[in-house]
Order: C-alpha cells, then structure tokens, then sequence
C-alpha cells in the first residue's frame, strides 16, 4: 500500500508546486473563501515584519496567529511553500494511518459479528469485504489531497493547513490508543483556534472504549481516566500559553486571538454564517447573538455524545465538520478536513437521502461564490444578499452531509436494518 | 423538505419524474422559448421610469446657445486633424486652455498581439488629451465624463466641436458640484483603455501609458459622443458594454426622458419605439429589437466607447448621431441642450446610480424587461439539465437489480462518481483531453503565429484565425481517440457517468453565466441539443445579426465575417480582457467536447 500512497503524495505536491509557480497563487490568495482575517498569509507577513522591528505583532489589528506559528515563520520564512506542503502531505499519511487502524477495529468487530450469527439476512450486503475495506485509508488520503478545496487553500498559503495537521495528528495518536499524544495534540489544536475544545469528548470516549472502561458515573475507574486525560490536556494547553507569553513577553496574544475568534470584530465576507447577520446587527443586541452563535459549536456536544457514545470516531467526524460550519471564521480548507472522511463511511451512502441534490447544491455554490463575489465588488450590480444567499445555501447543504448517517438511524429506528446498520457503522 | 424527507412520497415524486422525464423536458423547453419571446410582448414588459429621485423632480433649464459655434470648431478641429495626420494634441490643448479647462495629455503605446484587419493596426501609438472643469461648488470628490474619440478620417469632428463648446459653456455656469472631465481619445477603445488605467491606477492588460498628472475625483457616470454629421435624425443610445455589462437603467431613462422633452428622436439598436404592440409587424419589431441587444450583449465587447468604464464601476453610456429617418432634424444646438440637461441631472446626484436595474433587456426604448422576468426562461432550460442528471443519477444506481444481478455489485453505481473506484478513469480520461484541448485552443493561435506564417502563405491574422479553427476541428476527432485509448472501458454504466458529469458540468456553466452575462445563455443553450457545437453556433448568430440588422451578407461574405468575428474576439481578449473568448476555448468548448465524446460512445 505504501507505493500508491507515496505516488499520490508526488502527485498531490507536483500539483501544489506547479500552482504555486503560477499566477493563479496571487489570485487564489485574495479570495474571501481560500482564507480569512485570522488565517491569510498576507497577515503573517505582516506579523512578522512587525516582529522583526521589535514591535508586538498584535499592535494594529492585522495579525491573528498564535504566537507559536509566528516563530515557527520566523525560522521558516523561506521555506514558506514546502512547510504547507508537507503539512497537507502530513495530514493525509495520518489521515491513512489512522483508518487503517480504525479500519482494522470494524473489521474484527465484523467479524465477531458474523460469527456469532448476529447479523440478520436483509443486513449482509452492508457487510464489508476486505478488500473495499482496503482500499478506504488511500482514498481518505486521497480525498484529502486532491480535494481542490485543499489545493486552493495550500496554494493560498491559508494557516488552515497547519491546523488540518495537527488536528489529524491528533486523530491519529487517539486511533493508536496514546492519551499522553493525543492530549497534548488536542492541546495544540485548541491553542491553535478554541473550536477544537469539544474533540475532547470524542477522544476520551474512544479512549476509554478502548480500555473497555464503561463511561458509568458511578465508576472510579472511569473517574480517574478522565481526570487524568483532561490534567493532560490542560496541563499540555497551560505549557502551550505560558510558552507564548515567555516567548512574545505579553499576554497581548490573548484578546488578539481567542478574543478575534469569539468576538468576531472583523465582519470580512466568507462562508460562514456570522459576518452578515452581525452586519446588520445593532450593537445592544450583538452579545446576545453573539453567545447564540458560538454556542452552536459547543452545544451539540453533549447530545451528540449521548446519542453516538458508542461510536467516538464518527463522533469526531461530525464535531469537525460541525466546527466548520459553525466557526467563526470558516474557510474552504476546513470543509476539505471532513470531507476526507466521507470514503469510511461510503457503505452508507445509499441511504443518504438526497444526496444528489446535497452534492450538486455544493457544486453549484462552490462555483457560484467567485461569480456572485464579482458580481458584488466588481460590476457592482449585485449585493451583499446574493453572496449571503449562497454562503446560507452552502452551509445548509454541508448539514445533510455530516447529520444523515445519524439522521437515518434515529428516524428509521424501528427498522431492523437500520438499527443494524448503526450498530456496523462504526 | 418534508416531501422529500418521506420516503415514501419521495420514492413517487421519483417515479414521476423519472417516467415523465422526456415529456417534462419538451414542454419545460418549449415554456422557456415560449416565456423567452413571449418577453418582447409589451403587456408582459414594463414601462421604463425614473428611480433616482435627485434626477427624478428637480427641473433644469437648458440654455446652450452656440451650436454653430460648436460646429466651426470641429470643422477647425478636422483641419488640424488632417494636418497633423492624427490627433492634433497641441491645437487642442491650446484650445481647451483658452476655454479655461486645466488640460493633461496622456501618451500610451500598444502592440496588438496580431495585425487588426479590420481597423489596419498593429503597433498603436497615441495621445489621449482631457480638460479638466473644477467644481466651484462642492469638494472636487466626484466627477462626470464627456468624451468624444478622434477617428481616422472624416469621422466625428462634430463631436469634438459639440464637446468644446459644452466645455466652454459649462464654464460660464457656477452650479457644477461634479469636476467634469472633457476627454478627447485617440484610436477609440484602446485610448480609452489607457486612460481608465492611468485614472485608477491598475494596469490589467500590460499596455504601457504615462501616468496621468491631472485627476478629478471618483467618477460617477460618463456619456461618450459619436457625431459624423452637422444635422443628424435621431440619437441612438448604445447600453452594451465590456462582457455584457449594462449601466444602470436610470441613465437610459434620463436619455429618453431628455429626448421626449427637447423633442428628439431617440432609438436603440437603431429602432425607433413603436405603440402598433398588438400587429404581428409591431411585435416582430420588438421582437428584432430585443434580439440585437441579446446578441450584441452575447458577444461580450464594448459595443461603444462607454463599454470600458462599466468595468470601474461607473455608469456609462454612448450617444451616437443617425442620420437615416429623412423628416426629422435635430441641430447641434439641440444635441448641446440635450448633453446640458442629462449633466445638469447628473450633477444633482447625492449618490452613484443604483436604484435602478442593472439586469435588464429592452424590447425598445421606453420598454424594459427587469431580471426577474427574463430569469425564469432561463430557469425552465436549466431545469431540462437537473432533471435530465435526475433521470440519470436514478438510472444509474437502480438498475443492476433488475437486469444484471452479479454483472455489478450494488455498490458499483454509486461508488462510481468517487475518485478511485474503477469507473474514475473512464470520467477523468475525457474529462482532462477535452479540457486539454480547451486549453491548446486558448493558447496555440497566438502562440504559433509566426511558425504558421512561416510555412503557410498567409497573414498573421489569418493564421491565428485559421490555427483556432484547425484545433477547434481537431478535437472533434478525440472521440474515436478516446475510444481506443480507453478499449474495453465504454461500458453503458461509463458514457452514463460520463454524461452525468458533463450534465451537470453544463447547468453549473449555465448557471454562472446567466448571472454574469445572462445573453450569452441563450447561444450556449444550442449545446443542450448536443450535436450543435460552439462553432457552428457562432456562425449562426453572425448571419443572424445581419439579418437583424437588416444588410443580409451573402455566404462569401459571412464566411468572412465569421472568420474577423473570431479575431476580433480573440483581440478583444487580449486588449480589454473580456471574457469570451477564454469563457468559450476553456470551458464551453470541452463541455460542448463531452458531450460529443458521449455521441460517439455506443
């Protein structure tokens, strides 16, 4: 296997760099899709010539990064286009390990299944041979990879792509069973942009699952796993912070990135969902609507854990591709995180309903954002509202994607087969 | 949702849709000409009126007196045009000084990409000359344009002479809030181009120019004056501007409303209004009318010297002078009062133009068709497309229980669109080759030139034309070269995926270019027949403009037009960067490929 994934890794960077060589990359750079004000390249430039003069990267309102990305520019300023490109590279062999891991886990779970006769006739076409399970890790990396929405956001030079990479890392360290990595992966990731906080729950479930600890309040055990993952976490996030502050010697990054990221001061257009409607917001009702919003991310937490305990990795995939929808600064290159996860589950597919129309809604706004933006900004006989009418558009259609694998299951559950079907899901 | 939530009602909605599928399509096709031309008909159109209201209800006085005067000066300015054997830039300075203007030049150089045929020019060199009149009343943050262009030859002195004397009287008036620029440009679009790029400071198609030293503020609308003769008939006002950009409806509504009011004849597309709406011969007015404007808008060039500002964002539009309906006379003096009275309104603007429509076609001058009339044709013919993928994305994942049990495993068909199931390289072989050649099409004519001139007896531009035909054939040969490429591969679930794909591909490209440039749907809707290709379409709408515009060519001569159509498209390219000629090679050519691939598959 390792011969196809390294030819897609060629392939995959031979595209990056010819793109990079072209003037595409100025013009994908600019795009309000590809990147935001918390993520552009142009803003981590601009951080570091501030740095370079000794001045505190986050006076003026421009730069947004953590600190630990300003240093890691610092040292590889030059080596800016191969840093991306090895980080999507990065997040794609994760991405294969870990469901080839994973892959291994249903396989055997499958198997115990069909030997002790558990498996209802109607239900064994769901059954997965080997071989389509083979084949699953490389086109997660591929999806990954060749996802355009990937390639533009690499060629953009968009901080997303590190994120992406560490939040694979993580994914991968919590699929190989190590709390310590995966605590301190998920501690980087939540350093890097809040959001990732909520995969705390997905991982420590899996976690526990693994070690067939049941999740039972009344349990000491369960107790003293949890503690002891979430000291690691916090313990791992503390270094992260002080680190920052010994390294910049101010607490300025605080307000200048998890404050831009909650507060959502810079109303730029993108494919999310809170700059127009705080548009046109008046001000003595924005921090009500402003908790509204953020909760989003946060709440479907809990009855998302409930409903899905048994099933930690699909709940990590829709926390991902719920913080993409609902954070407050999306951009393109973090739909491509979700999206490659969506081969692991293609057995399902046909139950998806309306899936057709889910992926031609998205190929159409997709297509339609740079055409409508220039109708906006250029030709000036459009607006603000035809844009918004897509963004909604977008984000309403990338819901059916990551809820109706769970959807099905809740609605059809007095079906056999259905309620099969979730229990081999995952 | 809720009907498509239930599986039940879903799985029927399907079924309908499914076995109706070819009848639905022939009456969605028919429903969408049928709303298309029924669109001309003047119960179903709107009567044009004015939005803005600081242009709406003030009254304005128009005095201009020196027709004549103005008249002297563009004779006095033809002389020194053919003097000079160009633009006279030093008489006209001189002359725009003594009316008080502060006078720039600009001097800008282009060399074409090939020989222009049609207006004999390669190697452009020229001056571009502007007065500026200071706003005595307001903050100098705004602007307004007057511009005449210097031709080659006999043309548009008058203008000129028109523009001077409006300078001059424009002068002697103390209510301008708006810096009014008088601009003069030599070798039409080109000097325009450089202009507007030393005005805002961008360079998008790498002409050289100096930059200008003299500025106004931001510009809010501009009129351009085409005049050939000392007493004209009518007044055409021209809309379609670079891509099918129109200004917004409220500048044509003070053109017409100006006429009404001076008493005017006014047209468009060179047709005057008609009230018989209710005789077949008045609706087939309409009818060509509205037509020339979709055409015109289709081909995607400035079809004035107005077209290029729309790209800034700034209004524009472009009179130009008939003199072909006997009875009527309009003097200079009149066309003056008239240019007065349309910057005495625009002068009160608080705001840029956009209350207004800025998506609309015109059956004819005081008619108009808004979008949101014209979109829902455009909706039934996309509409054909959805449901056509519909039928086939249904065909495609329930067959095989009923035909070919083990033949396919159920989840072949689904898995087929994805990346890295077996079909993947069936789709992306085609899919890659067609856009291949899209991309030799948009690039070797102009690239190869020289090595075609070289070994062939022809001109330069008759080798890039002839190379975009050469290529644009060649590739209606990839067919039966995929086929072999692909042996053993073209299986019925294959061309279906194929045609899925190239479907879709279709009505997202429809989609975005309704909204961009919503006239050129209508040529590309000749795609979803299939067999009628891009060229050939093209072809047809060249003899179809002619017949339009009422000088039917004969097939020598159409060929001949058909071949300069394609260089000027190519040229208007690489000069103004419009988008159709890239719009075309790149993207409809391999779809319009595609679906020829899917021709040949059986």
């Amino acid at each position: 296997m390792a011969a196809p994934l390294a030819l897609l890794l060629i392939v995959a960077v031979t595209i990056r760099a010819a793109l990079f060589r072209t003037s595409l990359a100025n013009l994908i750079s600019e795009r309000v899709e590809v990147v935001s004000p918390l993520n552009a390249w142009k803003r981590v430039v601009e951080g570091l010539a501030l740095l370079d003069l000794d001045i505190s990267p986050y006076s003026g309102d421009v730069f947004h990064e953590t600190p630990m990305v300003i240093y890691l520019f610092h040292f590889l300023m030059d080596y800016a286009e191969i840093t991306f490109m090895l980080a999507d590279c990065l997040t794609a062999v994760a991405l294969y390990l870990a469901v080839k891991d994973y892959n291994k886990q249903v396989f055997r779970k499958q198997k115990f299944a069909l030997e002790a006769d558990r498996i209802p006739m109607d239900c064994l076409e769901l059954i997965r041979s080997p071989t389509e399970m083979y084949y699953i890790p490389l086109k997660v990396a591929m999806f990954y990879l060749l996802n355009p929405f990937t390639i533009v956001s690499c060629v953009a030079k968009c901080t997303c792509g590190l994120n992406n990479a560490v939040i694979a890392l993580f994914i991968l360290s919590t699929m190989r069973g190590s709390a310590l990595l995966s605590a301190i992966f998920l501690a980087l990731a939540t350093y890097q942009s809040i959001y990732p906080l909520t995969l705390c729950v997905p991982a420590l479930l899996y976690l526990l699952q693994r070690l067939y600890i049941p999740v039972n309040v009344r349990r000491s055990s369960f107790w003293f796993y949890t503690l002891q993952y979430l000291f690691m976490f916090l313990g791992s996030l503390l270094v992260l912070i002080c680190l920052s502050f010994f390294l910049l010697g101010s607490w300025d990054f605080l307000p200048a990135v998890y404050g831009f990221i909650l507060s959502v001061p810079d109303l730029t257009p993108n494919i999310g969902l809170f700059w127009y409607f705080f548009a046109e917001m008046f001000d003595h009702f924005r921090l009500f609507f402003l908790c509204v919003f953020q909760i989003n991310v946060f709440f479907y937490t809990l009855p998302l854990s409930i409903k899905l305990k048994e099933h930690p990795v699909f709940l990590i995939f829709m926390q991902i591709a719920l913080i993409a929808i609902f954070k407050s600064y999306p951009t393109v290159g973090d739909l491509s995180l979700y999206m490659a996860f969506l081969p692991v589950w293609n057995h399902l597919y046909r139950f998806l309903r309306n899936i057709f129309l889910v992926s031609c809604v998205l190929l159409a706004c997709s297509a339609l954002f740079p055409v409508l933006w220039h109708l906006w900004i250029y030709a000036g006989s459009a607006n603000s509202n035809f844009y918004y009418a897509i963004t909604l558009l977008f984000s309403v259609a990338q819901v059916p994607v990551c809820l109706s694998p769970s959807l099905l299951s809740s609605r059809e559950s007095s079906s056999k087969t259905a309620l099969f079907t979730h229990s081999l899901l995952f | 949702m809720g009907l498509l939530s239930d599986p039940n009602r879903r799985r029927a909605l399907i079924g309908m849709l499914t076995r109706l599928n070819a009848p639905i399509c022939m009456i969605c096709y028919m429903a969408g000409v049928a709303w298309f031309m029924g669109l001309a008909f003047e119960p179903f159109t709107l009567r044009t009126y004015m939005s803005e209201n600081a242009m709406g209800s003030t009254m304005v006085e128009e005095r201009f007196p020196a027709g004549e005067r103005a008249l002297a000066t563009g004779r006095e300015f033809a002389a020194h045009k053919k003097k000079t054997g160009g633009m006279p830039v030093d008489w006209l300075v001189r002359t725009m000084q003594a009316r008080g203007l502060e006078v720039y030049t600009q001097r800008f150089s282009r060399k074409l990409p090939f020989p222009d045929e049609d207006k004999e020019r390669y190697m452009v060199k020229g001056t571009n000359v502007y007065g500026i009149l200071r706003a005595p009343r307001a903050p100098r943050t705004e602007a307004l344009v007057l511009s005449a262009p210097c031709s080659p030859g006999n043309e548009n002195n008058q203008a000129v002479g028109i523009l001077l004397g409006l300078a001059q009287y424009f002068r002697s008036q103390i209510y301008w809030a708006k810096d009014i620029i008088f601009l003069v440009n030599e070798h039409d679009l080109i000097g325009m181009q450089a202009w507007l790029e030393g005005y805002h400071h961008t360079n998008t198609t790498g002409m050289d120019w100096s930059p200008l030293q003299g500025r106004g503020g931001s510009i809010q609308a501009a009129l351009s004056l085409e005049l050939s003769s000392d007493v004209v008939t009518s007044l055409d006002l021209v809309l379609e501007g670079l891509n099918g950009q129109l200004p917004n409806l409220d500048l044509a509504n003070l053109f017409y409303a100006f006429c009404q009011k001076i008493g005017v004849l006014c047209t468009t597309q060179g047709k005057l209004p008609r009230n018989d709406w209710d005789t077949t011969s008045g609706y087939s007015h309409a009818v060509q009318t509205m037509m020339l404007m979709v055409l015109k808008q289709a081909s995607s060039r400035p079809w004035g010297d107005h077209g290029l500002f729309l790209r800034y964002h700034i209004e524009a539009a472009s009179i130009k002078g008939v003199n072909s309906f006997r009875p009527y006379k309009t003097d200079a003096t009149t066309v003056g009062r008239l240019l007065e009275g349309m910057y005495r309104k625009l002068n009160n603007l608080l705001e840029r133009l956009h209350q207004s429509y800025f998506f609309y076609l015109m059956p004819s001058l005081t008619r108009f068709v808004s979008i949101g009339y014209y979109m829902p044709a455009f909706g039934l013919l996309a509409l054909i497309l959805l449901l056509r993928a519909l039928d086939l994305w249904v065909q495609l994942s329930s067959p095989p229980t009923r035909t070919t049990e083990d033949a396919c495993p159920p989840l072949c068909p689904l898995s087929a669109p994805q990346p890295a199931s077996p079909g993947v390289l069936s789709i992306l072989t085609p899919l890659v080759i067609s856009h291949l050649t899209g991309v030799a099409l948009y690039t070797l004519p102009v690239l190869s030139q020289e090595l075609a001139v070289e070994h062939f007896p022809v001109s330069e531009t008759e080798a890039v034309v002839l190379t975009a035909i050469a290529i644009y054939t060649a590739g209606l040969a990839l067919p039966h070269n995929t086929h072999r490429l692909l042996a053993g591969e073209g299986t019925e679930q294959g061309w279906k995926v194929l045609k899925l794909v190239a479907v879709l591909y279709l009505a997202v490209l429809l989609g975005c270019t309704a909204l961009i440039n919503f006239s050129l749907v209508f040529p590309e809707r000749g795609l979803l027949v299939g067999v009628n290709d891009p060229g050939l379409t093209l072809l047809f709408a060249v003899f179809f403009f002619q017949e339009l515009q009422e000088t039917p060519v004969t097939l020598q001569e159409g060929w001949m037009l058909y071949l300069s159509v394609i260089s000027q498209g190519i040229l208007d390219h690489a000069l103004y960067g419009s988008l159709l000629y890239p719009l075309a090679a790149l993207l409809v050519y391999p779809c319009w490929l595609l679906f020829w691939n899917i021709l040949f598959w059986k």
